[in-house]
């Protein structure tokens, strides 16, 4: 293993960490270039074990696309929810639903379990150790069966198309 | 006019937050009440950081990074915690109204 490797395994990674940093504290001061540096080397050290393989964004212009669906289907989502919240009479169905993904990568599936969780009435709950199954909580289930289907179409197919995995 | 539309962000913004804690008194069970806060409270702080990064836009305070960093840290951290409750509910087969999924089924 190289001396760069052990310093650096993620240098992508410590390039971000550096310069959130500075955004985060609105300076380019030396002192503060020396401090995310630092933080840019030692976090990825030490959470290396929870970092997968790399994953490379290959399809950007349909991660575009993907972002603005997504901001857009938050903001439905909330909607509905804040509805569902407000009216009294409402007596939302809930129930568990088991969605089939396959994604060949970790990073992949955050993101999906990500997406879900943060869209239309949906959280992800539980992926199967074989990685092939994502149980999601659905706040108000009335079509199990469309509900997969939206899922996989609209944000399995994106995630799987953007990495290509 | 712009100050008009940085109210109107923080308001809306205010309105989902306090909806989303709503959602959490109100729902039944705790896989239903993860969901108020998940959404509704993440996009309302999405709204409230908005209004303000426009206000200090007005302000002459330039563009405000932070709050922008701030929507993106909330949108990564936001399904990620509520994926881990729901987990740890279902591990310790929290009560719930419509009924567990089969323990077995897919662990």
């Amino acid at each position: 293993m190289s001396s760069m490797k052990r310093w650096l395994p993620h240098p992508d990674v410590s390039a971000v960490l550096l310069i959130v940093w500075l955004l985060l504290n609105h300076t380019v001061s030396i002192g503060h270039l020396l401090l995310g540096a630092v933080l840019g080397v030692l976090i990825p050290k030490f959470t290396k074990r929870f970092f997968p393989e790399p994953v490379y964004i290959k399809r950007g212009a349909v991660l575009i696309r993907f972002a603005a669906t997504v901001a857009w289907d938050i903001l439905v989502a909330s909607i509905a929810v804040a509805r569902l919240t407000l009216d009294p009479r409402s007596r939302p169905a809930p129930g568990f639903a088991r969605v089939s993904v396959s994604l060949a990568d970790d990073f992949a599936l955050t993101a999906l379990a990500g997406t879900v969780s943060l869209t239309p009435g949906t959280v992800s709950a539980r992926l199967s150790p074989d990685r092939k199954h994502l149980l999601i909580h659905v706040l108000d289930l009335d079509d199990e069966s469309a509900l997969i289907q939206d899922i996989k179409q609209r944000y399995e197919a994106p995630i799987k198309e953007i990495f290509q995995c | 006019m712009f100050e008009f539309i940085s109210a109107i962000l923080i308001l809306l913004g205010a309105s989902f937050a306090l909806i989303g804690s709503i959602g959490l008194v109100r729902f039944p069970d705790i896989y239903t009440r993860l969901h108020g806060p998940t959404k509704v409270t993440t996009l309302g702080l999405g709204g409230l950081l908005l209004g303000s990064m426009i206000y200090m836009f007005l302000q002459g305070e330039g563009v405000a990074v932070r709050e922008l960093l701030i929507i993106g840290f909330l949108f990564l951290t936001a399904p990620v915690s509520a994926h881990l409750v729901a987990k740890a509910a279902l591990h310790r087969r929290c009560r719930s109204v419509c009924g567990l999924p089969d323990r077995d089924a897919d662990s």
